[in-house]
C-alpha cells in the first residue's frame, strides 16, 4: 500500500509544479519568452503568504488570495519594466534579461531579509485518515483541491471570457490580433498577471506542504516547472497540467526507490530526452520551420 | 593578413606582461593576495574567451559552461591527487575529457535552437554536477582536497595558448563558417555549410578550454566541491561575455578583468555583488543588447581613431 501513498505524494508535488508550469507556458505561448523570473515570483508569493499568516494572523484562504493578488501585480510590474522593451529584441537578449531579473529578485530578497530559511506555520490540523491503507493528510487533499479549482478557473478564463479570447488570439498571431483591435499590451500584462497569481498560489501551497521556505527556494521548482511545461508541450495549457503531475509522480517514484540524490538529475534527463526526441512535447503538434 | 599583422605585437605584449608580473611576484612586490587575484583573473579570462567562442562567434546560447569547468576541475584533481601525475598532464587531460564531455553534450543538444539549447545545456551542467555529487571517489558533497599547484606561469601560459587558438580559429575558414552560423543559420545551411559540424567543433573547443580553466581553478583553491559549479557559476561566466559584447573577444577579456576585480572587492558582500551583476545584465540588455562593445574588437577602435571620418569599414 506504500505505492498509493507515494502516488498521492507525487500528485501533491506535481500539482505544485503544474501551477507554476501554467505561468511559464502561458507567457511562452504569448511572447515566446522563457520567464526565468517565474520561479522567483513563486518564492515571493510564498513569503507574502508567510508574512500574512504570521504577522497579520490571517487564515490560509485570505493569505492565499493576498499572495495571488500581490504576485499578479508583481508579475505585471516585471513585465512592464523589464520585458516590454524587449518585444522586438533577439531571443537571447530577452533570455539574458529574464536571468538578470531572476537573480535580482533572489538577491534583492536576501538583501532585504537575509538568507535564513523560515518555517511555515501550521495552518491546518495535521489530521490524516486512512484510505486503502495509505495515510492521507488533510493537507494534501486541500492542496490538491486548491490546485484543481485554480486550474478549472484558468480554463474558464481562457475559454469563456473576453480576456481569454484575446490571449488566445495574441498567442496565435500577434500582428493579426493587433489589426483586429485587440490591445496587445494589456493582453500580455493580463497573461503575466494570471500566470504570476498562479505562481503565488503555488508558493503558499508549497509553504504549507513543505513547511520550509527560503529566498532561493524558487530556483529548483522553477526549473522543474519549466521541464513540466516542455514535457506537456510548451504553450499548451492542459499540457502544463499533465506535465506537472507526471513529473511530480516520476520524481516521487525515483525517491521512493532510494535514489533521492539523483531526483534532480532525473528531471533534467527527462527534459533532454523530450527536447531531443519530441521537442513539441506530449500534446504538441509538429510545426514546420518557415524561412 | 589580419593575423600576420597582429600576431607579433600580441606575442611581444604578452611576453612583456608575463615578465613584468613574474618579476614583481619574485621580488615580493606583489603579495599573495594580488598574485592570487591575477591568477584568478587569468582563469576567468580563459573561461570568458572559451564561452565567447560558443556564444559570441558561433551564436549558440549555452548557459551550462560551469559543467565543463567542473569536469576539468575534477578530472585534473583526480590525476594529480589520486594518480600522482604531474600538473601539466592534469591540465591537458582535464581539457581533453572536458572536450569529450562537450562532444557528448553538444552532438545531441546543438540540434536545438535558442531557448531550448540554453535550457538543455543548463540541464546537462546540472546533471554533471549531480554526478560528481554522487561519486564517493571524489568526495561527494564534502568535496575533494587539492594541493595548490597553479602558479602565475601556468595560468599565463594557458591563457596565452587559449587566446592564440581562439583568435586563429576565429580568423580561419572554420571561424568564418561559425560566424555565418551565428548570423543566419538557415542561410549558411543553404550555402552548403555543414552547420552542425561547425557548431559541435566550436562547442568542443570551448569545452576544452573550460576544462583547462577547471584544472587551474581546482589547483588554486585547495578544495573543490560540486556546489561551486552550479547555476551561479555558469551565470558568472555568461555575464563576462554578455557585458563585453556578444562577439567581441577583447570585450570578453576586458569585462572578465573588470568583473573579477569588482567581485574581489565585494567578496565580503555576496548579495551586493549579485545585485550589481543582475542589474548590469538587465541594464546592458535593455539599452545595449549587443553588449558594451558589440562585435567590435579593441583594435578596431584604434583604426577608428586613426581615420575619424571614414572609419566605417570595420564598423558593423
Amino acid at each position: 500500500m506504500e505505492w498509493i501513498q507515494q502516488l498521492i505524494n507525487g500528485i501533491s508535488l506535481g500539482s505544485i509544479y503544474a501551477l507554476i508550469a501554467l505561468g511559464y507556458t502561458m507567457v511562452y505561448g504569448i511572447i515566446k519568452l522563457i520567464n526565468f523570473a517565474h520561479g522567483d515570483v513563486f518564492m515571493v508569493g510564498s513569503f507574502i503568504g508567510f508574512y500574512s499568516i504570521t504577522v497579520f494572523g490571517l487564515g490560509f484562504f485570505p493569505a492565499l488570495i493576498i499572495s495571488m493578488t500581490a504576485c499578479a501585480l508583481f508579475g505585471v510590474i516585471i513585465e512592464r519594466i523589464a520585458y516590454k522593451r524587449l518585444r522586438n529584441a533577439t531571443r537571447i537578449a530577452a533570455l539574458i534579461t529574464a536571468i538578470g531579473v531572476s537573480l535580482l529578485i533572489e538577491y534583492g530578497v536576501i538583501y532585504i531579509r537575509g538568507a535564513q530559511p523560515e518555517a511555515y506555520p501550521d495552518v491546518f490540523s495535521n489530521k490524516s485518515f486512512e484510505f486503502l491503507g495509505a495515510q492521507i493528510s488533510i493537507q494534501s487533499i486541500l492542496i490538491l483541491s486548491v490546485s484543481v479549482v485554480l486550474m478549472i478557473l484558468l480554463q474558464f478564463i481562457v475559454h469563456k471570457t473576453k480576456t481569454g479570447k484575446a490571449m488566445r488570439a495574441v498567442s496565435h498571431d500577434t500582428e493579426a490580433a493587433k489589426l483586429m483591435g485587440i490591445n496587445v499590451d494589456n493582453t500580455i500584462s493580463a497573461t503575466f498577471a494570471i500566470g504570476s497569481a498562479l505562481a503565488g498560489a503555488a508558493g503558499v501551497v508549497f509553504g504549507v506542504y513543505y513547511t520550509k521556505i527560503d529566498p532561493l527556494m524558487g530556483v529548483i521548482p522553477g526549473v522543474k516547472a519549466f521541464i513540466a511545461a516542455v514535457l506537456g508541450g510548451i504553450g499548451i495549457i492542459p499540457g502544463a497540467m499533465v506535465g506537472g503531475l507526471l513529473l511530480g509522480v516520476v520524481e516521487t517514484i525515483v525517491s521512493a526507490l532510494g535514489f533521492s540524490l539523483w531526483r534532480d538529475a532525473v528531471a533534467f534527463v527527462i527534459l533532454i530526452l523530450i527536447l531531443i526526441f519530441r521537442p513539441s512535447g506530449i500534446f504538441g503538434k509538429n510545426t514546420r520551420e518557415k524561412v | 593578413m589580419k593575423k600576420s599583422k597582429q600576431f607579433w605585437p600580441f606575442v611581444v605584449g604578452a611576453l612583456l606582461i608575463y615578465i613584468v608580473v613574474q618579476v614583481l611576484i619574485t621580488n615580493g612586490m606583489l603579495n599573495q593576495f594580488y598574485s592570487n587575484t591575477l591568477i584568478f583573473i587569468a582563469i576567468n579570462i580563459i573561461l570568458a574567451v572559451s564561452l565567447h567562442l560558443v556564444i559570441g562567434i558561433t551564436g549558440q546560447f549555452s548557459i551550462g559552461h560551469a559543467g565543463f569547468l567542473a569536469v576539468g576541475a575534477y578530472i585534473s584533481a583526480i590525476i594529480t591527487m589520486k594518480l600522482d601525475l604531474p600538473f601539466i598532464v592534469a591540465i591537458i587531460v582535464g581539457g581533453l575529457v572536458a572536450a569529450v564531455a562537450g562532444l557528448i553534450v553538444g552532438i545531441p543538444s546543438l540540434r536545438l535552437k535558442g531557448d531550448y539549447l540554453a535550457i538543455a545545456t543548463l540541464g546537462f551542467a546540472e546533471i554533471i554536477r549531480i554526478v560528481f555529487l554522487n561519486i564517493d571517489y571524489v568526495g561527494g558533497a564534502a568535496g575533494m582536497q587539492v594541493s595548490k599547484l597553479t602558479t602565475w606561469t601556468y595560468a599565463f601560459v594557458c591563457l596565452f595558448i587559449t587566446i592564440l587558438v581562439i583568435v586563429n580559429f576565429t580568423n580561419s575558414r572554420h571561424g568564418i563558417a561559425a560566424i555565418s552560423v551565428r548570423e543566419n543559420e538557415i542561410a549558411s545551411d543553404a550555402m552548403g555549410i555543414n552547420t552542425t559540424y561547425y557548431k559541435v567543433v566550436a562547442f568542443a573547443i570551448g569545452s576544452f578550454f573550460a576544462g583547462v580553466a577547471g584544472a587551474l581553478f581546482s589547483h588554486n583553491f585547495y578544495i573543490i566541491q560540486p556546489g561551486q559549479f552550479g547555476f551561479l557559476k555558469s551565470f558568472d561566466i555568461l555575464i563576462f561575455v554578455v557585458l563585453g559584447g556578444l562577439g567581441s573577444l577583447s570585450g570578453a577579456v576586458l569585462s572578465a578583468i573588470l568583473l573579477t576585480v569588482v567581485s574581489t572587492y565585494l567578496q565580503g558582500y555576496p548579495e551586493t555583488r549579485m545585485i550589481i551583476y543582475s542589474l548590469v545584465l538587465i541594464i546592458v540588455m535593455l539599452y545595449r543588447p549587443k553588449g558594451l562593445m558589440g562585435t567590435m574588437e579593441i583594435t578596431d577602435y584604434f583604426k577608428l581613431w586613426r581615420t575619424p571620418k571614414g572609419g566605417g569599414q570595420n564598423g558593423k
